[in-house]
């Protein structure tokens, strides 16, 4: 049997390959079961075709097995002289017509339930950008920005990488279990697809359309899930994770109030009359996404709050692009070190400006980042990697271009 | 009455034929000569091969260790894209026209093909074409980096200053295929020799008619959903951008409506060269000849009404998906019924496992398994899970790669005794084939386990439990990529020298082919033959 043998010692291979691994490497041979209702109708159907082929593959593989051992020349096996009958033709094109409707019926059974996005009792806007997922809780008013927090070093194979390498962010998506989730999905700028393999669902995220789906996890399955963009969308494609913490219902509650009252906070207008609010927005305590309000952020801050803070932001989010040593990946994400616009003083605006409205590749910021954010940002790179510009930008500036963008809209 | 046409023009043209080939370089520019056209066909697809090839091992290098080793993302992209579309446009369509121009006018009878000035120019358009395309790589600002599917905005709004060259090459190849298509149905319907009715032709020559017809049907399509492109990126249009009233999502239908039959396209005249070899070898006729023909019609009709199938995850709504559903699992009973049919034709034949048997019954069993995962596919729920990951990777190259290249490669072997009268190395050959067979499996196989455990494609890196798997796949592509390297250089070793081929070749072939003599003489019928 010349054709089968290979196949079957790959097949131990492969087997024998998961058994010697690594402890970190967490094998799987077949699709997950998941979380939710979903995952496990899909998993059902998956298992059922994968029989029926395995059964169908069986009695081919096994024929031609048998005529390739059997009949043979050397075997001094003489060529039979058949060469057609309408009668077979007729049964094997009925039989896996009816095994194809045997496949169907279920199919379309859970087609019908995943297209019913009705009676959702949660509801959460999934906007894809380049590259990362912003998350609107509907009815809530809770939105923030999550993206990939897997440091470049593990990327560029100078640290050890964690075990979620790649498949981690800084804000994770967090929803109730037990309950009927609806997800409208969309994009900014090209189409991704959210993917979390757990939940059984992955939808499009098409910009100037939405798409719908729902999930609903198993009550007794609170947990991480993890997933990634799924459709190619640019150079970040791979970089582009999902995280999901699945919380019981008192617990979301509870994290939804929390997100509430740091939300209020934030948009608290600042008195005037108290001192020292500058201790509060310690670096590295800010919280980017809540931080976004529109109110104007009048102090002064000091050089070193502002780089510190800006090292952090700029970290967190435009190193992404143009890299910890600011050197971008020309000619896409193009370098800040000696840019014109991040050097000379008279394209300061031009530079505040790009961050709030974005530019070509570069998704706008000015949503989710607040003044005290962008000037931070924005002092950083100026001060930063031999940028020795001295120029300090306070809120005040970025609420000043604020200001001048929306009169001109 | 078509036939007594074409017995006088024949005796016409021969008139003013030369005998021979001209010499020298110029032969191969000017040639009309569609053996020449053919072996050039066949060449240039083998070097857009290695050159494909070669960047597939790029990619293969990257994805060996999880992080970012060799190349940055942003090539990364460039490598898939260039990858798909060189192995689609550059590899496997040529490599098929070159085995229409040089068997399907010795297969029915033909002095030549019905058109041989159309028939260098078709060839001589792809060299062109592809420099284009490869020149993109050392333009600035990147070559295309959007995926062999090229899904807008990503190529239009987004993509890099050289897409426009790739629209432009694009265009080009469309052409040369159009023009091919043209030449092989006026081939077939005008030129068959006395007597060979059509269900008389061999099944390759069939399968070849029914291929041509798909081309003619589609490459305006593509043609047409690039020009869309180009007049978003430079025109003001907005058939793609939804901020303009145009529709992203449009842009995949349209690619789609060209790319299922696209792949059929790739894969008929491949059930065609199977159909030719498993006789042969089984020294049994074709079980099932009329539904062999009728299976493959039906393949390529239904190709025109399964192409949402590329698209489940996009939200179409609830009808769509279920009509895209049903049609795609009714191409199963038409591709079923042509591997029961080769099984039947096995059975109870007296086998020989010469080189073009091992790949023929490599691809039957490996076209099949291919098939199987295309089954999984089309189940709407579960391709969501599917969609997009390795396991697409897995099914799609299972298909292409022991599917359509590995009957090429059983064509080659097949008929290279015939091409240069030597007889290749029967060791050698079934080195090669034992090479590819093992190799092809430990590469794709395992993607299959990569993407049911979630491993996204197209991504420059990927998450630790997905390590183990990529390292074999890794391996197994390197040895792949190796092994055709040493089919270079068995076909090189047949064509300078070896043992004498009879006109027959092998033992059992039928065919008009197999009565000219080896090496056929370079017209090749100059008077055509009566087929009773």
């Amino acid at each position: 049997m010349p054709s089968v043998g290979p196949v079957f010692s790959r097949l131990i291979l492969a087997l024998s390959a998961c058994f010697c691994s690594n402890a970190w490497a967490d094998y799987t041979l077949n699709m997950t079961r998941g979380s939710s209702s979903t995952s496990q109708d899909i998993y059902h159907l998956h298992m059922l075709i994968l029989w029926i082929c395995v059964a169908i593959g069986v009695l081919v593989y096994g024929l031609m097995i048998y005529a390739i051992i059997r009949h043979r020349k050397s075997n001094g096996h003489k060529p039979a002289a058949f060469h057609e009958s309408t009668t077979v033709e007729i049964i094997w094109t009925i039989i896996p017509f009816v095994i194809l409707v045997v496949m169907a019926v279920p199919a379309t059974r859970v087609l019908i339930d995943m297209d019913d996005t009705s009676k959702a009792e949660v509801t959460i806007l999934i906007t894809g950008h380049r590259w990362h997922w912003q998350y609107d809780y509907i009815d809530e008013g809770i939105n923030f920005l999550s993206m990939s927090s897997t440091p470049e070093e593990e990327i560029n194979n100078l640290a050890p990488k964690n075990p979620h390498y790649l498949l981690e962010v800084d804000k994770p998506l967090v929803v109730p279990v037990g309950k009927k989730i609806r997800f409208i999905m969309t994009a900014k700028d090209v189409i991704h697809s959210w993917w979390v393999p757990a939940l059984g669902v992955k939808k499009d995220a098409i910009p100037g359309f939405t798409n719908e789906v729902w999930t609903l996890i198993d009550a007794d399955k609170p947990g991480t899930y993890r997933g990634q963009c799924a459709e190619l969308c640019g150079v970040k494609h791979g970089y582009m994770p999902i995280v999901v913490e699945a919380k019981s219902v008192e617990e979301y509650q509870a994290w939804i109030a929390e997100q509430k009252a740091a939300k209020a906070k934030a948009a608290e207008p600042p008195k005037p009359a108290t001192p020292a609010p500058a201790t509060d927005v310690k670096a590295g305590e800010a919280k980017p996404a809540e931080a976004a309000t529109p109110v104007v952020d009048a102090k002064t801050y000091s050089k070193e709050e502002l780089m510190s803070h800006g090292e952090n932001e700029y970290n967190g989010i435009c190193a992404m692009c143009h890299k910890a040593s600011g050197e971008g990946m020309p000619p896409t994400f193009p370098s800040l070190v000696g840019s014109k616009i991040v050097t000379e003083q008279q394209h300061i605006t031009e530079q505040i400006r790009q961050i709030i409205q974005g530019k070509n590749a570069m998704p706008p910021f000015g949503n989710q980042k607040s003044d005290f954010d962008i000037a931070a940002i924005v002092t950083y790179e100026r001060n930063s990697w031999g940028n020795n510009t001295g120029d300090i930008i306070q809120p005040s500036d970025v609420a000043k271009v604020r200001e001048s963008l929306k009169k001109k809209s | 009455m078509d036939v007594s046409n074409t017995v006088t023009s024949h005796d016409h043209a021969h008139d003013h034929h030369d005998h021979g080939p001209a010499k020298g370089l110029m032969r191969w520019v000017y040639t009309t000569n569609h053996k020449d056209i053919g072996s050039m066909y066949l060449w240039f697809s083998f070097a857009m091969f290695l050159f494909a090839g070669s960047l597939a091992m790029i990619i293969r290098a990257e994805l060996f260790r999880p992080g970012e080793q060799l190349v940055n993302p942003e090539f990364f992209n460039q490598m898939t894209t260039l990858h798909g579309l060189i192995m689609v446009f550059g590899a496997v369509m040529p490599a098929f026209v070159g085995l229409a121009n040089w068997m399907i006018p010795i297969m029915i009878g033909a002095p030549d093909m019905a058109l041989p000035r159309l028939n260098n120019w078709s060839f001589w358009i792809l060299p062109v074409a592809f420099s284009i395309l490869i020149s993109t790589l050392f333009m600035k600002g990147s070559a295309p980096n959007f995926g062999w599917t090229f899904y807008a905005p990503l190529s239009t709004t987004y993509g890099p200053p050289s897409t426009d060259f790739f629209i432009f090459a694009v265009h080009m190849m469309g052409i040369s295929s159009i023009l091919g298509a043209i030449n092989v149905i006026a081939t077939i319907l005008n030129m068959r020799a006395p007597g060979m009715t059509l269900m008389k032709m061999p099944i390759f020559v069939w399968t070849w008619l029914i291929t041509a017809f798909l081309l003619i049907a589609v490459m305006p399509v593509l043609a047409g959903c690039v020009t869309m492109m180009l007049t978003d990126r430079h025109f003001g249009t907005s058939f793609f951008n939804a901020a303009g009233g145009g529709d992203p999502v449009m842009f995949q239908h349209v690619f789609w409506f060209f790319g299922h039959p696209e792949v059929y396209i790739m894969i008929l005249p491949a059930f065609g060269i199977i159909s030719q070899i498993l006789p042969t070898f089984t020294r049994k006729q074709l079980f099932g000849y009329a539904s062999m023909v009728y299976a493959t019609c039906s393949i390529a009709l239904l190709s025109f009404v399964v192409w949402a199938h590329h698209m489940f995850t996009t939200g179409m709504p609830l009808a769509g998906e279920l009509f895209f559903m049903y049609t795609t699992m009714l191409i199963a009973v038409p591709t079923g019924v042509k591997v029961f049919n080769w099984v039947a034709t096995m059975w109870q034949g007296a086998i020989t496992f010469e080189t073009p048997m091992l790949f023929t019954l490599a691809f039957i069993f490996l076209f099949t398994f291919g098939g199987f995962s295309g089954l999984m596919l089309a189940i709407t729920p579960a391709d969501f899970q599917y969609q997009d990951t390795y396991f697409v990777v897995a099914h799609f190259h299972y298909v292409l790669v022991p599917g359509a290249v590995f009957s090429i490669m059983a064509a080659a072997y097949y008929w290279l005794p015939k091409w240069t009268g030597h007889y290749y190395s029967e060791t050698l050959g079934k080195t090669h084939f034992w090479l590819s067979f093992i190799s092809i499996n430990v590469t794709f196989f395992p993607m299959h386990f990569l993407g049911l455990a979630g491993m996204p494609r197209r991504v420059p890196d990927y998450a630790l439990q997905f390590a183990d798997f990529n390292q074999i796949v890794s391996v197994g592509g390197f040895v792949f990529g190796l092994s055709q390297i040493f089919f270079l250089y068995i076909v090189i070793k047949t064509i300078r020298g070896g043992k004498k081929a009879t006109n027959l070749v092998w033992e059992n072939a039928e065919g008009l082919e197999w009565t000219l003599s080896s090496p056929p003489p370079y017209h090749s019928f100059t008077t055509p033959p009566v087929i009773k």
